[in-house]
């Protein structure tokens, strides 16, 4: 079976073409850029002013747990079978919407939360300090609690990335875009050595991606931060496994 | 234990009645549906509850000591938690296909998954909770003659015990979302009716498979905080 895998993995006609693996790869790769920059957009904003303001923290901090209890799976047989359907869309593919209503649906939670609780883990003596010094509150956001919240919210970002490409993989399950229609056609017909090719195709750029915004996490830790050990570095919200 | 396939359960023809779940109403909420197929019903949501306490089971019982060690030797300690936090990376519909290799299709490679997944929360929780007990309880009770385990049986525990339980809650709700995508090993519990009512457009069985799977989350965190408000009566003499 590992062999097979090889032998998937290094025959290049699997790669090229309309349903090869690097078209889906790249609709993949679209996909999930795409609803994290749609769920920072919606969720930042709300997040990081609920933070401010110190209001909706039971909404922000629950919707986290809400969000495990339910599956992925099941959210996108809903969107597909029912409300959206399974429409071509664009370079987003088979049910393109309805994979990109639910990538979003399950970026949100880890963002919202690690927005909220990053703001409102700024130490309060330094949010006071900076009013006592007479900055107004937009003063206090954009120069003191968002630089400090800034790695807790880049975690955030990474728990919603590594969530989005987890579900887009699933989307293939409802006969979706992506990776996943790798992995999915090879176990369903038994031809194990396909699905496990694009296991390890998948789970090879999930790692890639952790590791760059592992990156970019260090480059926007505020500087005294960046000094101390990472092991030190605020990190209250752990990811649930998609 | 039925092993359901994905074709094994069949969809309503046109024969049947045009009940709500005949072809051509084709109702998300059909009562008629849950009598007519209570025993897929009860079979998938055996099987998902199979899986997902055997995978919780199996996740702390490798946990606990994985936390021990941590808390005890802290050279180990990043590289305890850094394991079990770059599991949770790999989707799990990439992890069930390489357990493949090593355990088959069968219902084991999905549960060693899951389990897998449950360490990232119950390591760090467990951790967290034996951390958080005072120095000076644990100074109080070496005084008082308390060896290592009898210390680590009959004081840490305990008092790390809330901790512990809310990792256990979290491990649990989510593993039971996550059962479903074993579908691509074919044991997947209700992800089996969710995979089967894509296929045959049958919207009655994806709501039912759907509710149940929330439903079954809700009442194993139910489960577990009831099972903490047992083990854990000084927090309630101290409410009182």
């Amino acid at each position: 079976m590992l062999g097979d895998a090889f032998d998937y993995l290094t025959d290049w006609s699997n790669w090229t073409g309309d349903d090869g693996m690097l078209t889906l790869l790249i609709e993949q790769l679209l996909l999930t850029v795409t609803a994290l920059a749609i769920t920072m957009l919606i969720g930042l904003p709300i997040a990081l002013y609920l933070g401010h303001i110190g209001r909706g923290g039971f909404l922000a901090i629950n919707i986290s747990n809400v969000g495990r209890a339910i599956p992925t799976f099941a959210v996108l047989v809903l969107l597909s079978v029912g409300f959206v359907g399974t429409d071509e869309l664009g370079p987003y593919g088979r049910a393109g919407l309805a994979t990109l209503i639910a990538l979003v649906l399950f970026a949100l939670p880890p963002i919202v939360t690690n927005g909220y609780v990053g703001i409102r883990e700024v130490d309060r003596d330094t949010v006071e300090a900076s009013t006592g010094m007479g900055m107004r509150g937009g003063q206090v956001f954009w120069r003191v609690e968002l630089p400090l919240a800034m790695p807790v919210i880049m975690t955030g970002v990474r728990l919603a990335l590594v969530q989005v490409w987890a579900t887009a993989t699933i989307a293939a399950l409802v006969a979706g875009p992506g990776l996943g229609n790798v992995i999915v056609s090879g176990f369903y017909n038994s031809n194990y050595g396909k699905g496990l090719a694009g296991a390890f195709v998948v789970a090879a750029v999930a790692f890639v991606l952790e590791v760059l915004t592992i990156g970019a996490e260090r480059l926007v830790a505020p500087a005294h931060q960046r000094r101390t050990k990472r092991a030190e570095a605020p990190r209250r919200t752990v990811g649930a496994a998609v | 234990m039925t092993v359901l396939s994905l074709a094994g359960i069949a969809a309503p023809t046109a024969a049947d009645d045009p009940s709500c779940y005949a072809r051509t109403t084709n109702k998300w909420i059909c009562g008629a549906y849950w009598k007519d197929y209570q025993s897929e019903l009860v079979d998938a949501t055996t099987q998902h509850l199979q899986i997902t306490i055997a995978a919780v089971v199996l996740g702390f019982v490798i946990a606990i000591p994985m936390a021990v060690i941590a808390r005890r030797y802290s050279s180990l300690k990043g590289g305890i938690l850094g394991l079990s936090t770059a599991l949770y990376t790999i989707p799990s519909i990439a992890l069930f296909p390489i357990l493949v290799l090593f355990t088959g299709i069968t219902m084991t490679t999905v549960i060693i998954g899951l389990a897998l997944y449950s360490l990232t929360i119950l390591v760090r929780n467990t951790l967290t909770g034996l951390e958080a007990v005072p120095d000076d309880v644990r100074e109080s009770a070496t005084g008082l003659g308390y060896g290592r385990t009898r210390l680590l049986l009959k004081i840490e525990f305990p008092l790390a015990l809330p901790v512990i339980m809310a990792g256990l809650r979290v491990a649990t709700v989510s593993t039971v979302a996550l059962t479903t995508v074993g579908v691509i090993v074919s044991y997947g519990g209700l992800g089996q009716l969710l995979a089967d009512g894509v296929q045959n457009d049958f919207k009655a069985e994806i709501f039912a498979a759907s509710m149940l799977c929330v439903a079954l989350a809700l009442a194993l965190d139910v489960v577990l905080l009831g099972l903490q408000w047992l083990l854990t009566p000084w927090v309630r003499a101290r409410g009182a």
